[in-house]
């Protein structure tokens, strides 16, 4: 399916104004004091979860691309992307604030000692450069191949993201919902690993 | 005004005898205000204020009168919504919302409870009856979740050593098991294997027979909510709250130390006593501060947390023993 420029740019500002929904639900949930018994809780939780569902969302962008043959999806990737990191950031802000009060000691020591914090935070950490780097500018500037290379991070990253949830959730023995998305994510890298491969058979036979 | 109470204690209001919101708000709005003014305001205000809440329309009242030991003066109670809509009974889930969503399929009548093992009279008791086996009081405690979270609830009950005298434990019984309902019928979260079903928790005999062990059929004037363990759950106020067995059916005194729910799970995690002990971290997460529910907001530093939440007076059960070990 082929889609105009103004297509997908209106699908763009579509995306970006739904994609803002989950922040301004929790910010009218927090003025209205519907946060539930454990305010905290929820904003860590809700946008822990946003963030997983963006990566992987952006994460199904070139499988997507390549198997509905949707070209134009691949503009919509940085801004999935962008989201995730948008949740990320405020999932990261919510524990230095809420939990630590930007301590930095203390909440240093909290990373340390709790083995999914650790993983979440190394993976917050690693998402910073891609974010960073994200800007047409920027990938002049490292040149496509580098900034590929470097993009490529996030296939470690989002598996460490649902490590996070998994040992976060072990704890109260209910993994149900990490091992969906492990599931998905497998997928969703698993389908690159196989048409890499397949990609290098054909041109070891055209050889 | 005509108190009618039922010998069992149970009051069953008539709809038409319930007091609308409206009226009961400006009322506790007039007290308060005549409160502030008086000259024993701010004892009154505090009174006024630590009345029980408007609660589950159509609730049973459950009466008791307040023991002044655990009257708990200087904690605000939790709000009631709250305590009612954040539970861990994984028999029903295991998000804290999941309890107050699907317990409502939980029947508690007819219920019994089986009172067997090192005892020299075993019996099963109909819930009505196990009421009125000793006169209940309200108790308000504090509550601490091992997951860091902290709650104040009035509870209503009386002392588990009431019913221990009357089964007379042998001199061979030095532990009590309590075994929660085990039915997928009514308790669909069992269909799960999150846990060893049915759920098991236990105390050393010398823990139960301690005064704060607390028997429980009711909370907030009301009987006790399905999500929060209906008909009759334990009240352990020292220990973290996954000890309080839940919606028990069996109560067993036992020779040896019988395996309990989340010690058969994580080990090295969950400890026999786990005792309240801000000074023994969990192997994933300190002990030492906790967040109380429904006060303390989202811009308020947690609290720390007291050593047996608060309650020195169960030291004494554990003299010589150390508690790093045994947590």
């Amino acid at each position: 399916m082929a889609l105009s420029q103004k297509h997908v740019s209106w699908l763009k500002g579509l995306i970006f104004i739904l994609a803002l929904l989950p922040f301004f639900r929790l910010v009218v949930f927090t003025i209205l004091d519907k946060l539930g018994a454990n305010p905290v809780e929820f904003i860590t939780r809700n946008t822990g979860d946003w963030t997983l569902y963006f990566l992987c969302i952006a994460l199904a962008v070139t499988p997507a691309r390549k198997l509905l043959n949707f070209p134009w999806l691949l503009k919509l990737r940085r801004m999935l992307g962008l989201y995730g990191f948008f949740y990320a950031t405020l999932h990261f802000l919510t524990f230095l604030w809420f939990d630590h009060f930007f301590d930095l000691q203390d909440m240093w020591k909290d990373v340390l000692k709790r083995p999914f914090i650790t993983v979440g935070f190394i993976a917050f950490v690693a998402l910073v450069p891609l974010a960073l780097t994200s800007t047409n500018g920027m990938i002049k500037r490292l040149g496509g191949k580098r900034w590929q290379l470097l993009h490529k991070l996030v296939y470690v990253i989002v598996p460490l993201g649902v490590l996070h949830y998994y040992w976060m959730k072990s704890g109260k023995h209910d993994l149900m919902q990490p091992l969906i998305f492990a599931a998905v994510v497998a997928t969703l890298l698993l389908a690159r690993l196989w048409w890499h491969w397949s990609a290098q058979s054909r041109t070891q036979a055209s050889a | 005004m005509l108190i009618k109470i039922r010998p069992d204690g149970i009051d069953l209001p008539l709809s038409s005898e319930i007091t609308p919101r409206a009226v009961f708000e400006s009322r506790r709005d007039f007290i308060r205000q005549l409160a502030v003014g008086s000259i024993a305001g701010t004892s009154l205000y505090e009174m006024a204020n630590r009345e029980a809440f408007a609660q589950t329309p159509g609730a049973q009242k459950l009466a008791a009168g307040a023991n002044p030991a655990y009257a708990l003066m200087s904690e605000k109670k939790t709000p009631y919504k709250d305590a009612t809509t954040y539970n861990n009974f994984y028999e029903f889930g295991t998000d804290k919302s999941e309890p107050a969503q699907n317990s409502g399929t939980l029947k508690t009548r007819p219920w019994t409870v089986t009172i067997d093992g090192e005892v020299k009279k075993p019996m099963t008791l109909d819930i009505d009856s196990l009421i009125k086996l000793a006169p209940l009081e309200e108790r308000i405690y504090r509550l601490r979740c091992v997951e860091g979270w902290s709650m104040v609830i009035p509870w209503i009950g009386y002392s588990l050593s009431n019913l221990i005298k009357k089964v007379e434990p042998t001199s061979n019984a030095r532990y009590v098991e309590f075994i929660t309902l085990d039915d997928k019928k009514q308790m669909p979260g069992l269909r799960s294997p999150v846990l060893e079903w049915p759920y098991v928790e236990g105390l050393r005999l010398d823990e139960a027979n301690h005064p704060l062990a607390l028997l429980t059929f009711g909370m907030y004037g009301e009987v006790l909510p399905n999500q929060n363990g209906a008909p009759v759950r334990i009240a352990l106020p020292w220990k973290y709250g996954f000890k309080s067995a839940k919606s028990i059916v069996k109560i067993r005194f036992l020779k040896d130390q019988p395996r309990t729910a989340w010690n058969i799970t994580a080990p090295h995690e969950y400890g026999f006593y786990s005792n309240v002990n801000p000074d023994v971290d969990h192997p994933r997460w300190s002990q030492a501060t906790e967040r109380r529910i429904g006060e303390d907001g989202l811009f308020a530093r947690k609290r720390k947390t007291l050593m047996f939440n608060g309650y020195s007076e169960v030291a004494s059960l554990y003299s010589g023993m150390d508690l790093k070990k045994f947590f």
